[in-house]
């Protein structure tokens, strides 16, 4: 017996080397057989903490890129939109030689660009900013700038190579078709020069009840913007007593100080309306001039 | 600092430096691993008993399993290193004590030449056992054997590297009363 105790503890070193060494090892070898909850219970806790740290940190490194790919996949669903597509009557075709139309006989009218904002100013009585997309990239003029999350920012005013220069809402001379959600009555959308927080709508009948905190989305009357996007929300309800018409302050949705993502949407058939438009006012001013 | 607290820092620093940084280096190459978590097992005072070197191996290897979740794996090769130290360490120094004053291995208490020995020798053991077993369940005996090279030269690098850019203040063990 005594033997033993010397034995132990002159080789207790050794002993110990191996016992941990079959207990290292027995958890590797076991570790693939059994399931990992036995082994990981609470340790796991304490280094997924640990790692939910780190990448707390570590997230900040890839944001840029992470809103670079949201962005995208933003525009690629932003094209997706039924609002983009229009439905034609395929009876009155003669001839169709595209396949601009699906098997639903859908027409895209709406197509959606991503861009990113290059400069950008607010303080000024025309304000402009400037996009990275120009005419290479298929920029025309008059098509319609929306930020990132959905509210309408813009027009496009100006278009060389590879950047465009876009028109604000924070415009003095930008005019934009804007109804109210709840009624859908038409009205006109502009800004007075002053503050940059708060956009006028007129043309709103008093017949409508409007009230505070009253959504406004871009009109139908435009050929530039698509109809039902966001522009704000009504903030104050001026009542001018000389005319049946409200004048209302609206609080623009879009933050115009920090633009950075934006898309641009193209209205594919503006030309035809517009061209339809010019003919029908010569049209009228002829019936006119034949009258007298 | 008192000795014990400086190890228990660089331990959560050796760990975390491993978890956090090396091992999130984007891959260069299948074969160019770099390790240099088990530093801290050479770094250890010389007067630290062989039972609590082993103890201290185990743990280390076991905090870093339990990142990257291979239980045992590291724990093995940590507990083969430490068991091997004080043998190296003992077959490297010099035998009179009183000529041989620090409190921890390094190069300025070693010398060079052995010190070099000393992180070569079980460098290669860390790695070749730690391979070994990976080896065991999946790979080929090519890739182990150029692994087992390359990963210790590159151990050595970053060990040299850090021992040249951190010169530790050593404390200095007189054989006079502290």
């Amino acid at each position: 017996m005594r033997n033993i105790f010397l034995f132990i503890r002159r080789y207790i070193t050794f002993i110990s080397f191996v016992l941990l060494q079959i207990l290292a090892l027995s958890m590797l070898f076991r570790y693939n057989k059994y399931h990992r909850a036995v082994f990981f219970g609470k340790a796991n806790e304490i280094t997924g903490y640990v790692n939910s740290q780190y990448d707390n940190v570590d997230d900040y490194f890839h944001l840029k890129e992470e809103n670079l790919r949201i962005h995208k996949m933003n525009d690629s669903l932003l094209n997706l939109l039924p609002g983009n597509f229009i439905k034609v009557d395929t009876g009155s075709h003669v001839i169709t030689d595209t396949v601009a139309y699906d098997t639903l006989h859908m027409v895209r009218k709406y197509l959606a660009k991503e861009a990113k904002v290059v400069s950008n100013s607010i303080n000024s009585q025309k304000n402009y900013f400037q996009i990275n997309r120009g005419s290479k990239q298929g920029i025309k003029d008059n098509m319609a700038v929306i930020n990132s999350d959905g509210s309408v920012v813009g027009q496009i005013v100006g278009v060389s190579e590879n950047f465009s220069q876009a028109m604000s809402l924070l415009h003095v001379q930008s005019t934009v078709s804007a109804m109210m959600k709840k009624s859908r009555n038409n009205g006109r959308l502009e800004w007075d020069g002053q503050s940059p927080l708060y956009l006028t709508l007129r043309n709103i009948p008093k017949s409508d009840s409007v009230l505070r905190g009253d959504t406004v989305l871009t009109g139908i009357n435009s050929y530039n913007y698509p109809p039902g996007w966001m522009i704000g929300t009504v903030s104050d309800i001026v009542d001018d007593k000389s005319t049946n018409f409200y004048v209302l302050r609206v609080k623009p949705s879009a933050n115009f100080q920090n633009l950075q993502q934006v898309f641009v949407i193209e209205n594919l058939q503006r030309e035809e309306q517009v061209t339809l438009d010019k003919t029908t006012q010569k049209k009228v001013d002829e019936l006119n001039k034949r009258k007298q | 600092m008192n000795s014990l607290l400086r190890n228990i820092i660089r331990f959560i620093f050796f760990i975390l430096l491993q978890v956090y940084i090396l091992d999130n280096v984007p891959a260069l190459h299948k074969f160019i691993i770099p390790v240099i978590y088990f530093l801290f097992i050479l770094w250890l005072p010389f007067s630290i008993s062989r039972f609590w070197l082993l103890v201290i191996g185990f743990f280390t290897g076991l905090s870093y399993d339990y990142f990257t979740v291979t239980p045992g794996l590291h724990a093995a090769a940590c507990v083969l290193i430490a068991y091997f130290r004080p043998f190296i360490v003992n077959i490297l120094i010099p035998k009179d004590t009183s000529e041989f004053n620090y409190s921890e291995p390094s190069a300025k208490a070693m010398g060079w030449a052995p010190y070099s020995v000393y992180v070569f020798a079980l460098s290669l053991l860390h790695h070749g056992y730690l391979l070994l077993l990976e080896w065991l369940e999946v790979g080929n005996f090519l890739d182990f054997l150029i692994k087992v090279v390359s990963t210790t030269a590159i151990s050595m690098l970053l060990i040299f590297t850090a021992e040249i850019l951190f010169p530790r203040r050593l404390k200095y063990r007189t054989n006079t009363a502290y």
